[in-house]
């Protein structure tokens, strides 16, 4: 079953628990410039909104990409970057038109969310359950069940 | 490790910006944040120094777990002596500067001397320099921030800064940053405004990976984080009222100073409470409270993001507040509430979002302004003195009017920052200003919650309730349930809360987890991240040590046991309703308990035999 991250902004509350999380499992630190998610705050509105790759299945990224440095990860569905191949070019960060795929100039190649080879690890540190790891074809079960519950079937019953 | 071992001095006067390596001897014995800057501070300052003049220093320190992972990691301290009480100041904020600043590179800022004209510190990981801060001088905290994101073009630089108010010299003003978080108490803005040092402006792409143990870290913050997440205060009573969940609780046990502490209860608490705050408002069906917020890795999430009904007369035609902001906590929902006996929520909200954007405590200033009322009910203030504004106890105008005049520090806003202290000697009754060693109390009366009182008489900071937290135990029954009413036993409760407290404040965690976990659930997570052994036993000795050296240095500013005390309302007034009903604060029999306790003389000197076990500085 191919699962997906599922992100519910209504439950974010903003605490980078999840760009920490993303910098230690693929940077080696707590370092959340170097984060593959973000959460934006959007202070006026009062809302905290994170954000990453979608894992687009046409994805731009990787049509857009000179050396086939992005391929399918097969078992996560991912569109992984080769680090061997990648030259940098950042055509991919153009062509995203999301802005998830990002130019480390650390090391001179880019970055995206890969879903930590299956194991996310910003949905395991979220302490809120705004980012969930799960079924790509029900992504919008919580939603649906959330307006189901809303519906007033006393009078039918 | 967990220290970037790297600290920055940037000398104000001469303009100059230096780096130096981290003490690591002193961080053995202090840890970081309050305890370490203390003791650069008392190495390097005076004690008997003038708060206000150049020679004064302001640190800005992290902890060695700010940055990191663990929950509540984003904490910083700021470290000066104050200019409302002569003590050391110590005030701590969450937010996301504290992290930044470590992500940047730096375990500290040591800021001296006096800038000829306005500044700003630029720091972007191991670059810092001043760059003038003239356009910004005489703006407000929002309106800085706006400005320094503009010039930098970078959104993601974080900011520290002060507002008008401590431009205008009002003696408790904060250092705001992230817009509405705050080091709030003992005038730390004052101070820094009086360096002309306006922001900190920080971006740091560094990381925090000098981890002693990542393994066994990341295995300990998991767990303690499920520890919080499965504790009914952090993990549901915080999250979904805040700090306010108390406003109603505190009330029932007769615990809530009312209009300047007159009574211990408030007929209209519910108007302003945790649960006021989620509910429907009539004028336009919507609530006060948006949602929760959570600083940097914080997995509680108590901060409130409100806002105020569009139509409300505080903000009718001023559009610029209709949005979201930093909401009403506990402290100032009382003080700006119950305490003037003021139950609008929206006008409370929009004084709250004042106080953040010009940078003043809001515990401070309610009681401050309580004060004024009750002498305006005296007669003794007239409408003369406050150039025509009513000062009645519950006039929700008054007290916004009161709040507009305190940011810009004009007209009678210029006494009210004079604090409650001072004020109330100015206009011949010391008496009625509710404060200890010249800091206004937050919301606990000392009749209904006999620990608190203790708590205020000693802290090393003027009255607060987060030197010792005691309400934990006498309230909530954390760890364990102790009776608020009686004084037996809360020498020794007051004294293992300050000690526990110093050592949670050093870390760089935020004193809030400390209602699920102890210095049990702590000391791993130090010991995990940091070189050397942080034992629990350790971690509780040097809360002690900080302790005894914070005391040390007020008793060389000139403090003496004496001011160790309370107002005589709380000594001799007794309760008139509530559970303590007849009762007053039993200081009298706590304190002389708890100098033996601390190992102090019987007039509350530090003795050779404590100096030499705490390795404190000749």
């Amino acid at each position: 079953m191919l699962k997906s991250l599922y992100i519910n902004p209504e439950k974010c509350t903003g605490c980078l628990q999840c760009e920490m999380a993303c910098s230690y499992e693929n940077e080696g630190g707590f370092n959340p410039s170097r984060s593959r998610i973000k959460v934006f705050t959007f202070h006026d509105a009062g809302r905290f909104v994170p954000y990453t790759c979608t894992q687009c299945d046409e994805a731009w990224c990787l049509k857009a990409c000179p050396v086939d440095a992005i391929v399918v990860n097969k078992l996560t569905g991912a569109k992984d970057i080769i680090n061997d191949r990648c030259v940098g070019c950042k055509v991919c960060t153009i062509a995203c038109p999301f802005g998830t795929v990002n130019y480390n100039s650390a090391i001179g190649k880019v970055t995206k969310c890969d879903l930590c080879g299956g194991d996310p690890q910003c949905a395991a540190a979220c302490p809120t359950g705004a980012i969930t790891y799960i079924d790509a074809d029900a992504t919008g079960l919580e939603r649906m069940r959330s307006w189901a519950d809303k519906i007033n079937t006393q009078h039918a019953a | 490790m967990a220290w970037t071992k790297q600290i920055l001095r940037v000398n104000l006067s001469n303009g100059t910006v230096t780096t130096e390596p981290l003490n690591m001897e002193w961080a053995n014995d202090y840890l970081g944040q309050r305890g370490l800057a203390t003791r650069y501070f008392v190495a390097e300052v005076d004690a008997t120094v003038d708060a206000l003049g150049p020679d004064n220093k302001l640190i800005m320190a992290t902890g060695p777990l700010t940055g990191t992972m663990a929950s509540t990691g984003g904490r910083y301290s700021v470290i000066t002596k104050s200019p409302l009480t002569g003590t050391i100041a110590c005030s701590n904020s969450g937010g996301f500067i504290g992290a930044e600043l470590k992500n940047a590179g730096w375990d500290m800022i040591i800021f001296e001397g006096k800038a000829p004209a306005p500044v700003y510190l630029y720091v972007e990981n191991e670059h810092a320099e001043l760059l003038p801060a003239d356009d910004l001088w005489g703006k407000s905290v929002w309106e800085t921030d706006e400005l320094i994101h503009k010039k930098h073009q970078d959104p993601q630089i974080r900011i520290c800064c002060v507002g008008r108010a401590a431009e205008a010299g009002c003696l408790y003003s904060a250092i705001v940053n992230d817009l509405h978080r705050a080091a709030g108490r003992s005038g730390v803005g004052t101070v820094m405004a009086s360096k002309n040092l306006k922001a900190v402006a920080v971006r740091g792409t560094k990381g925090v990976g000098n981890i002693k143990d990542p393994i066994r870290f990341m295995r300990e913050v998991a767990a303690q984080k499920k520890v919080l997440a499965d504790n009914a205060v952090t993990g549901a009573g915080l999250p979904k009222y805040g700090t306010q969940v108390l406003m109603n609780v505190i009330n029932e046990m007769g615990a809530l100073p009312t209009r300047n502490m007159r009574e211990v209860q408030f007929e209209n608490a519910h108007n302003v409470s945790g649960e006021a705050m989620h509910a429907l408002r009539k004028s336009d069906g919507k609530p006060n409270l948006t949602r929760n917020a959570g600083c940097f890795g914080c997995t509680i999430a108590c901060g409130r993001i409100s806002t105020i009904d569009q139509g409300h007369f505080s903000v009718a035609t001023k559009p610029e507040y209709w949005g979201n902001s930093g909401g009403l906590e506990y402290e100032a929902a009382w003080a700006l509430g119950p305490n003037t006996g003021v139950d609008d929520l929206d006008a409370l909200t929009y004084v709250n979002f004042l106080c953040n954007e010009d940078g003043f405590d809001p515990i401070s200033f309610g009681a401050t302004v309580s004060a004024a009322m009750e002498l305006f009910a005296m007669g003794v203030i007239t409408l003369e003195d406050t150039g025509g504004l009513d000062l009645s106890f519950g006039s929700a105008e008054a007290l916004v009017k009161a709040t507009e005049l305190t940011a810009k520090g004009e007209g009678f806003g210029k006494i009210l920052g004079m604090g409650s202290k001072r004020m109330c000697e100015k206009y011949g009754h010391p008496e009625l200003s509710m404060t200890v060693k010249g800091q206004e109390f937050p919301a606990y009366d000392p009749r209904g919650i006999q620990g608190m009182g203790l708590t205020y008489a000693t802290s090393n900071r003027g009255a607060c309730h987060l030197r010792s937290y005691t309400v934990s135990s006498e309230v909530l029954g954390i760890p364990i349930k102790t009776d608020p009413l009686a004084t037996d036993g809360k020498p020794e409760l007051v004294i293992a809360f300050q000690d526990a407290t110093a050592a949670v404040d050093s870390s760089g965690l935020c004193l809030f987890t400390t209602f699920a976990w102890s210095l049990v659930n702590i000391a791993p997570q130090i010991d995990a991240a940091c070189e050397g052994d942080w034992s629990v036993e350790k971690c509780a000795e040097v809360g002690a040590r900080i302790w005894n050296l914070e005391r040390d240095f007020n008793m060389r500013a000139g403090l003496t046991g004496a001011d160790d005390t309370l107002p005589k309302r709380l000594l001799k007034d007794a309760a008139n309703v509530g559970p303590a009903k007849g009762l007053v604060s039993g200081l009298d029999v706590m304190l002389p308990k708890y100098y033996e306790l601390r190992g102090w003389t019987t007039d509350g000197q530090l003795t050779e035999e404590i100096r030499n076990r705490y390795g404190l500085p000749a």
